[in-house]
């Protein structure tokens, strides 16, 4: 047994560093898409619209059921190969694609679950006063559901941005990609490795911060 | 002048509503009373369009809908001429006091924000729940939410006010001020169809008492004509019973 190698981790902070902006932004960025898509998805699902509903519900089976490596896998390196145009996606666009598919099929059963959730009277009321459908679902339901929701969708945000590690296996050299240079490089792969998930680490339980601070403030309308 | 003829409404095997008739005047209030189970809410939200009747025809004013066959602008358009206060508020949770009688003026009636504002604020001075304007639903007493459910079908200024049952849902203490501004409601000859258990109540401001059972109409008249003579031996033993 050897001695932890500090002055090397030290000195591999700024490495990392300088890669954190780019996890990061993937995880925004697939996270603000797969809301979007998970939100459309919902939306068909709570409507039941004929056709449409089978469709997304084998969509959100399949990417559910399926590992994300395997998905980010057979997007980067095996869709190419069946439609020559995806050949021309890099891998941080792949890597954002996967996780958005990915996580939008989890986080649209959330948001139906919590569509469901918000108490019927609610529509009633919505409609008496002569809203559209629409409008109920906009101004009514959705902020209602929204507050459901919040929890698990900041669970699925942190899932994501530790999920950014895999872009690694698409040739990314985001933080973890980078980590892994480095420690092919000294051969100090624990500490490479410990630097790497403690950098995880920590912005996770800054999220988590925020997240606490998220619930108490959205639940203000509900305490008496 | 309202007028609702063959109404009819199943769900799946029971008939709940049997072949209702009824014309209601402008300015008249009418409650209907009668056992639970028999129809009373079910026609008051089969009106409102809140649960669909398998038959019959709502006629408001020059609007005339085949209920069973209504189109969504059909219905809308009918929300629109009613109002509905629910037997448990059904306040609009992330919306404060005053966001509850300003949401149907923006959003569907199209005011501007500040003049909804102000018509709301008017309202809620008249109901005396001006102070609580920025408390979200959750912060105020039943009696309070019920009030503001008030408010908020007064705002839509509605050919027709349809309470559902407004104060079963309430603890005692809180049941007075609901029927209070609902007196003073009535007594500016608001149209109001109102299903209540409280017959004090009903022989105050009714013009009319309809008696319901089975889904059908049994008897209606004025309140003397219900409560000191009731004709139908099924009113007499109903009333003998909430004595």
């Amino acid at each position: 047994m050897r001695a932890l190698d500090l002055d090397y981790m030290l000195g591999l902070v700024p490495v990392l560093l300088r890669y954190l902006p780019l996890t990061l932004a993937m995880a925004v960025a697939a996270m603000v898409l797969a809301l979007i898509l998970a939100l459309l998805l919902a939306m068909v699902r709570v409507s039941r619209i004929p056709v449409l509903n089978q469709i997304v519900q084998g969509f959100i089976s399949f990417f559910r059921g399926t590992p994300l490596l395997v998905q980010l896998f057979l997007f980067y390196y095996g869709l190419p190969q069946i439609v020559p145009a995806f050949s021309a996606i890099n891998g941080v666009q792949a890597a954002i694609t996967g996780l958005t598919l990915h996580f939008a099929a989890y986080m649209a059963e959330s948001i139906r679950a919590a569509i469901l959730g918000v108490d019927r009277s609610q529509w009633e009321a919505s409609q008496a006063i002569g809203m559209t459908q629409v409008q109920a679902m906009r101004r009514i339901i959705l902020p209602q559901a929204a507050r459901i929701a919040a929890p698990t969708l900041l669970n699925y945000f942190i899932d994501m941005i530790k999920s950014t590690s895999l872009a690694f296996t698409l040739g990314v050299t985001e933080m973890m990609g980078a980590a892994q240079k480095e420690a092919a490089s000294s051969f100090r792969y624990f500490e490479a490795f410990l630097l790497v998930a403690i950098f995880y680490w920590i912005v996770v339980e800054l999220l988590s911060v925020v997240q606490r601070w998220l619930e108490v403030r959205m639940n203000r309308a509900l305490a008496r | 002048m309202i007028e609702i003829s063959g109404l009819i409404k199943r769900f799946g095997p029971t008939v709940v509503l049997n072949g209702i008739d009824l014309s209601i005047r402008p300015g008249e209030r009418i409650v209907v009373i009668g056992p639970s189970g028999t129809g009373k809410s079910t026609l008051l939200r089969c009106i409102n369009f809140l649960d669909r009747a398998d038959a019959g025809r709502i006629r408001i004013g020059d609007l005339a809908v085949d209920a069973s066959r209504a189109t969504r602008a059909q219905i809308l358009a009918v929300r629109r001429r009613t109002a509905f206060v629910f037997q448990n508020y059904a306040l609009f949770a992330n919306r404060t006091a005053r966001g509850n009688i300003t949401e149907a003026l923006v959003t569907v009636q199209g005011l501007p924000k500040t003049e909804a504002v102000a018509r709301a604020d008017a309202i809620l001075r008249d109901i005396g729940l001006i102070d609580k304007a920025d408390a979200y639903p959750a912060a105020l007493s039943g009696g309070q939410q019920q009030r503001i459910g008030i408010g908020r079908a007064l705002a839509l200024n509605a050919d027709l006010i349809l309470f559902d049952e407004p104060t079963s849902a309430l603890d005692p203490e809180w049941v007075g001020e609901v029927l209070d501004l609902m007196r003073r409601i009535a007594e500016r000859r608001q149209t109001m169809l109102i299903v209540t258990h409280e017959m004090q109540f009903a022989r105050e401001i009714a013009d009319r008492v309809i008696f319901m059972e089975g889904g059908r109409i049994i008897e209606q008249g004025t309140p003397g004509e219900v409560f000191d003579s009731p004709r139908d031996p099924r009113t007499q033993e109903f009333l003998r019973r909430v004595r």
